[in-house]
């Protein structure tokens, strides 16, 4: 058990200490194996090689473990912007089919990301952690999110074809919900979600027999409200597991979904973005106060909770701090990434024996210029 | 304490709390759950029971019992989130969480308790006379022994109640008399008069199931508007003009009230001084219907400095002091970066500070700030600052000839024409951008409850409409249905 432990005695599963130092042996060496890869001169990307140039170490001689990434500068997330998106592109996976996922992107150059197969890595892996009985393999799936240059599109198909379903999907421009938020067009933005509910109750109403769903929380109230007010509900309609993201997922948000929109189908909220993959969360349960604490798809992503002024140490358990992203895939290298996000440090939980975060929200001293919640 | 949330008769203990503190001391007053709009929204499919409840009861016996909701309300002891709640405990905890001094807070009661008081006059006069159960009917027969049928546009209204002008609230009184129920989002800051009146209502008859009270966040005002068949929004003009065209929503936002006085008059403009100073710093100036500037054709330079004068002498004073005229601005840094906006602007060409010999206008607390009273002198209605209005005692005094007065006041909700001038008094009724219109030597913030305020809540509730009944059609009064005929 970590010293620096939360005063409220935990209602969830904590992991043990050997469980936490097998988890941190296995990052370590996981860390060096990604740093060997991205800096090597045969399958590093152009972009890395380039920038060990102007670094003052040689990462390959004095980053072997998980702690020697603070040697790295802070990343500055301008620089996944604009092109070629190709010098991010390790020379060991040259030639092999790529795909860029953008982020954001309401005004100016987008944030992208060049993936080969991280995305469908991240999915199956997350896939074991859905409940056989309310995601059943073989059900179909309806995709009811963002849609366009994102990943989270392709991603929950593959996620359906994993788990041997078939993937209905809807288009959502969230970029364009943005600007109807911004300008004020309040009646358009109820249109156009009306627009993309409709469409998703056509679908759950075409014999196509769909029983698991990704969702954001906004656009799950409107299905569950839309579709009783045809006098059914989401159970009814034969959807049984639900999984959705979203910074607006607090614990009141979940019990309300949970006792008054979801008539008994099962929800497991997910914290993920285009950078990170996907952070499964721990069980959601009233007698933890419906906490919803998120751990990162160790070792291939890590989430520390940072101090605000020093983002090299983390805040005590149960502290509040900013996300701090780092994602160490043979794809995709990013050190100490410093998210527009906020939380409070979580104990490593049984399952996930490694720090978790609770609360996400907007990163306060950036909120008011941030629109969230949006679709 | 802890605000519950109210969902139509059925308190609800959010997760989620909003803490309320005092603006100067910090020490916790109160807690308040904190819903989001998908609850609004759900609970809205069940809106007709709201009004359901209310038909239950005559119309003549919801107006008693909102008479009895009155006097609790002012002067009795009621309970509110769980505590006993006394006037001065009301006056208090509303004083702590807005900053408006706690005399002021008693003031506003006893405003509410006027309109409560006078129900059946003030629906008298607004539904020109109609028998109230037209209301409850949905159809009538008026004095004329003309069958009319006014038709409800929604079974609640939705209200975005502001934080900074509990004077707001005589709006809304009126509504349950109409056989329409309420579903309010309080302020963040000022829970206070939302909660204590529902529950002075309820404690008086009123059924529960008629009230909702939905505290949250921006989400929580957005599911009102976008869901009500009918709804309130108190907000900048940035709002007006976001709903401006939107038949359900009724927004009210900057007064821009002002004080016109002609060329008849003007050189008696020394009589008026009083009247001005009222109309500029009543309940502190927060108000729609406080002056925002005054208009004459010269003696400008005069006026400015006699308001200033008398006003701009005012000093801070406690919350708790009798005497105490000034709110506080309570969110950190708002009362500075007022000021810094204001001062950008004073020192244009043609303007003039009146107030600047009697000291700084920005008072600085550890948790807050103040502004005081301050009159502004402008040479003409060209310089910005001459459009401008503040949530304190801020006037501009605009030199302008009268005949070019109305072409450049623009949207006036309170006009008083100091005038006997019937030309200019002729052009002033006719102004249509002029909403409420005083035609004499009266404050601005002087209403008569017995008119409509920014346009009749009947017609925002209701549609007057056709109805037709053939003799064998039954319960309407076929003595005086007109028989129904084809063609217009």
């Amino acid at each position: 058990m970590p010293a620096d432990t939360t005063e409220k005695t935990p209602v969830f599963d904590v992991a043990d200490e050997q469980s936490i130092a097998r988890s941190k042996e296995k990052l370590d060496a996981h860390t060096a194996e990604i740093i060997a890869w991205h800096f090597h001169p045969s399958t590093g990307s152009p972009f890395w090689l380039e920038y060990a140039k102007t670094l003052s170490f040689d990462p390959l001689q004095e980053v072997n473990c998980f702690d020697d990434l603070k040697k790295f500068p802070a990343f500055e997330d301008e620089w996944l912007r604009g092109g070629p998106v190709t010098r991010w592109i390790p020379k060991g996976f040259a030639g092999q089919p790529a795909y860029v996922f953008e982020t954001g992107g309401t005004t100016g150059t987008p944030k992208s990301r060049v993936n080969l197969r991280d995305f469908r890595t991240d999915y199956e892996e997350f896939s074991e952690t859905l409940p056989e009985e309310y995601f059943p393999k073989g059900a179909n799936w309806l995709m009811l999110g963002p849609s366009g240059p994102r990943r989270l599109r392709l991603s929950i198909e593959h996620l359906a074809q994993h788990r041997g379903g078939i993937c209905f999907c809807i288009d959502l421009d969230p970029r364009w919900v943005i600007k109807l938020i911004q300008k004020g067009w309040m009646e358009h933005l109820e249109a156009y979600k009306d627009h993309c509910i409709d469409q998703a109750i056509t679908v759950l109403e075409s014999g196509h027999d769909i029983r698991c769903m990704f969702t954001t929380p906004k656009l799950l109230e409107s299905l569950a409200i839309a579709l009783e007010k045809k006098g059914t509900t989401i159970r009814e309609a034969g959807i049984t597991g639900i999984f959705s993201g979203g910074t607006e997922f607090t614990p009141q948000w979940t019990r309300f979904a949970v006792e008054e929109l979801l008539d008994g189908a099962f929800m497991t909220p997910t914290y993920g973005n285009t950078l990170m993959g996907l952070a499964a969360s721990r069980p959601v349960v009233p007698e933890d106060g419906y906490t919803i604490a998120y751990y990162s798809p160790q070792p291939r992503a890590v989430i520390e909770v940072v101090d605000f002024d020093d983002t090299n140490s983390v805040v005590p358990y149960g502290g509040t701090g900013r996300v701090k992203l780092t994602t160490l895939t043979k794809e995709t290298f990013v050190p100490g990434f410093l998210e527009r996000d906020e939380g409070e440090r979580e104990l490593p939980y049984a399952k996930y024996p490694w720090d978790g975060i609770s609360g996400v929200r907007p990163f306060s001293k950036l909120a008011t210029a941030t629109t969230v919640g949006v679709y | 304490m802890h605000l519950t949330a109210f969902r139509f008769g059925k308190p609800y203990e959010s997760l989620e709390r909003n803490k309320l503190v005092h603006f100067m001391t910090g020490e916790p007053v109160a807690e308040v759950s904190q819903v989001g709009g998908a609850i609004v929204n759900r609970d809205l499919r069940k809106a007709e029971n709201a009004r359901k409840a209310i038909l239950k009861i005559s119309p003549e016996e919801i107006v008693e019992r909102l008479q009895t909701a009155g006097n609790l309300y002012a002067l009795g002891t009621v309970e509110v989130g769980g505590v006993k709640q006394s006037p001065d405990d009301f006056a208090r905890q509303q004083s702590a969480t807005t900053g408006l001094p706690e005399n002021l807070c008693l003031a506003n009661m006893k405003k509410n308790l006027f309109v409560l008081s006078n129900m059946d006059r003030m629906l008298d006069a607004l539904s020109r006379g109609l028998p109230p159960e037209v209301f409850w009917r949905g159809y009538g027969t008026e004095h004329r022994d003309v069958v009319v049928s006014y038709q409800a546009q929604s079974p609640v209204l939705g209200l975005v109640l502001p934080s900074n002008s509990p004077g707001v609230h005589t709006l809304w009184l009126p509504v349950v008399a109409l056989g329409i129920g309420l579903l309010l989002k309080p302020g963040g800051q000022e829970p206070w008069t939302p909660y204590r009146m529902a529950a002075a209502m309820i404690e008086a008859g009123i059924p529960e199931e008629a009230i909702g009270l939905y505290p949250g966040a921006t989400d929580v005002g957005a599911a009102i508007l976008a869901s009500c068949g009918r709804s309130m929004i108190f907000g900048s003009a940035k709002t007006v003009e976001q709903y401006r065209g939107n038949p359900a929503v009724q927004v009210h936002g900057p007064g821009f009230s002002k004080i016109l006085l002609g060329d008849d008059c003007v050189d008696d403009w020394a009589d008026y001084i009083d009247i001005m100073a009222d109309s500029i710093a009543a309940n502190s100036g927060r108000g729609c219907i406080n002056c925002s500037a005054i208009y004459a054709s010269r003696h400008t330079h005069e006026i400015a400095d006699a308001l200033a004068e008398k006003l701009g002498v005012e000093e801070v004073r406690a919350p708790d002091d009798p005497e105490a005229t000034l709110a506080a601005f309570t969110v950190p840094g708002a009362a500075k970066a007022i000021w810094e906006q204001i001062d950008g602007l004073l020192d244009k060409p043609g303007v003039r500070h009146a107030t600047a010999p009697y000291g700084s206008r920005f008072v600085e607390g550890e948790r807050c700030g103040w502004l005081r009273p301050t009159i502004v002198e402008c040479d003409s209605p060209d310089p910005e600052i001459a459009r401008a209005e503040y949530m304190f005692p801020f006037c501009n005094v605009v030199k302008c000839p009268q005949e070019k007065i109305l072409d450049r006041i623009g949207p006036t909700l309170v006009a008083t024409a100091i005038t006997n001038d019937p030309h200019f008094q002729r052009e002033l009724i006719d102004a249509s951008h002029i909403d409420r219109l005083n035609i004499g030597p009266l404050p601005t913030i002087k209403l008569d409850w017995l008119q409509p305020h920014e346009g009749n809540i009947i017609d925002f509730l209701y549609r007057s409409r056709a109805l037709q009944m053939t003799e064998t059609s039954a319960v309407v009064s076929t003595a005086t249905a007109v028989p129904a005929q084809s063609g217009t």
